[in-house]
């Protein structure tokens, strides 16, 4: 139980995916000048990691290895998340109107970010079992809504501050990130210990 | 619209990196010495060349419809390739860059450069397109490693380049100095550009 919570802690903090493994950076520069949409886009996220995870990690491990065929891992991946993203947008449609005006937009989207794609290739390398694929990919998806939800809030702010003009747009929201990932990089210290 | 038009237009004016703003994720990440970064921007670059070679001379035969998936597997057997072989014949390179290889699967410049430019093109301008936006991407990629490698360890390609005794900014190599090296080469770009402009 102990090192589940680890695994999780990790991931959402210490090792969070885009300030320090700097997966997902595209959504979080591109998804992040409202906190409601950048809310959103973090629960798309957490719903298509986790489900990604649970999947890739069982291909792997009953297809891939069986068949003796784990050069086509890339391949596999990417091909299965894509075609998971649309299984998942056509069940919401049908099941959930809710869920669907929240998350609609946003899953497409999640098709080529990289932090998916990330996360599930790292299951693999990490050599996890099922549960601890499954709370490395909540965590994962938690630890990116933390980041973007913080880098929103902080952009909110920013719409009604005078930027320099050639700083305006990414140059400051890089800047932001810096800041951020060096605020993060304090948590370094609690796993060592 | 000749090769070199296509070929100049990735280095300088149509920039991935620092124009269009793609691909960003390896950018920083591999980005902490010179070396990782020369060898993400060849990955890159043959992944490139080889999509935009196939899917240029198969435009005519993929439906549009199903573009987007075929797209998908044709990069992706271009990476794993480039995974296999840097594994065999650069195994330190390989770990060094670690799980960056098989993610320029999602790397938004090559999808880009399939949907935007091969799928319309044919393959002469392709290939040009390619190597331009292949060797503007490793450019960037060397001038943010060169930048971070030498203030974040006082070296060069590993060579000792800066006078005795300076205290390496360790800061350069961990995560928040990709960022804040990225922020601030936008913003001067964004400045040259300006001044340029009026």
């Amino acid at each position: 139980m102990e090192h589940l919570f680890v695994i999780f802690f990790s991931v959402v903090v210490v090792n969070n995916f885009i300030l320090a493994k700097f997966l997902g950076l595209c959504p979080f520069f591109g998804v992040s000048r409202e906190l409601k949409s950048a809310f959103s886009m973090g629960l798309a996220v957490i719903f298509v990691m986790t489900i990604a995870s649970m999947v890739t990690w069982s291909i792997y491990r009953y297809v891939l290895i069986p068949y003796e065929v784990r050069f086509l891992q890339t391949i596999v991946f990417i091909l299965v998340i894509a075609a998971l993203v649309q299984l998942v947008e056509l069940f919401i449609t049908k099941t959930s109107p809710v869920l669907q005006r929240v998350l609609g937009i946003y899953l497409p989207l999640i098709t080529t970010n990289c932090a998916v794609l990330g996360v599930c290739l790292l299951n693999i390398k990490e050599d996890f079992n099922f549960i601890e694929t499954v709370v490395h990919g909540i965590g994962g998806g938690v630890g990116f809504t933390l980041a973007i939800c913080i880098m929103a809030g902080i952009r909110e702010r920013l719409s009604v501050c005078r930027v320099p003009v050639p700083m305006q747009g990414f140059p400051i929201s890089f800047i932001i990130g810096c800041l951020m990932a060096l605020s993060f990089f304090g948590f370094q210290g609690f796993l060592t210990h | 619209m000749g090769f070199v038009h296509e070929f100049n237009k990735g280095i300088i004016k149509e920039n991935p990196s620092f124009r269009l703003v793609l691909g960003i994720c390896p950018t920083l990440a591999v980005t902490t010495s010179v070396e990782n970064a020369i060898g993400m921007g060849l990955a890159a670059t043959f992944v490139l060349l080889g999509s935009n070679i196939f899917i240029s001379l198969l435009r005519n035969f993929i439906p549009d419809k199903v573009r987007i998936p075929s797209f998908i597997v044709i990069i992706s057997t271009f990476v794993t390739i480039t995974d296999l072989i840097m594994a065999a014949y650069a195994p330190d390179l390989h770990n060094a860059l670690g799980i960056f290889i098989p993610l320029i699967v999602v790397n938004c410049i090559i999808m880009g450069r399939a949907e935007a430019f091969a799928s319309k093109a044919p393959l002469g301008l392709s290939i040009a397109d390619a190597v331009g936006m292949g060797t503007g991407f490793t450019l960037a990629l060397v001038l943010i490693g060169s930048i971070r490698e030498l203030f974040g360890n006082g070296t060069l390609l590993g060579f000792e380049v800066m006078f005795a005794g300076y205290p390496p900014a360790v800061i350069m190599i961990l995560p928040p100095g990709a960022f804040l090296t990225m922020g601030l080469l936008l913003g001067l770009f964004n400045y040259i550009s300006r001044r340029k402009a009026s």
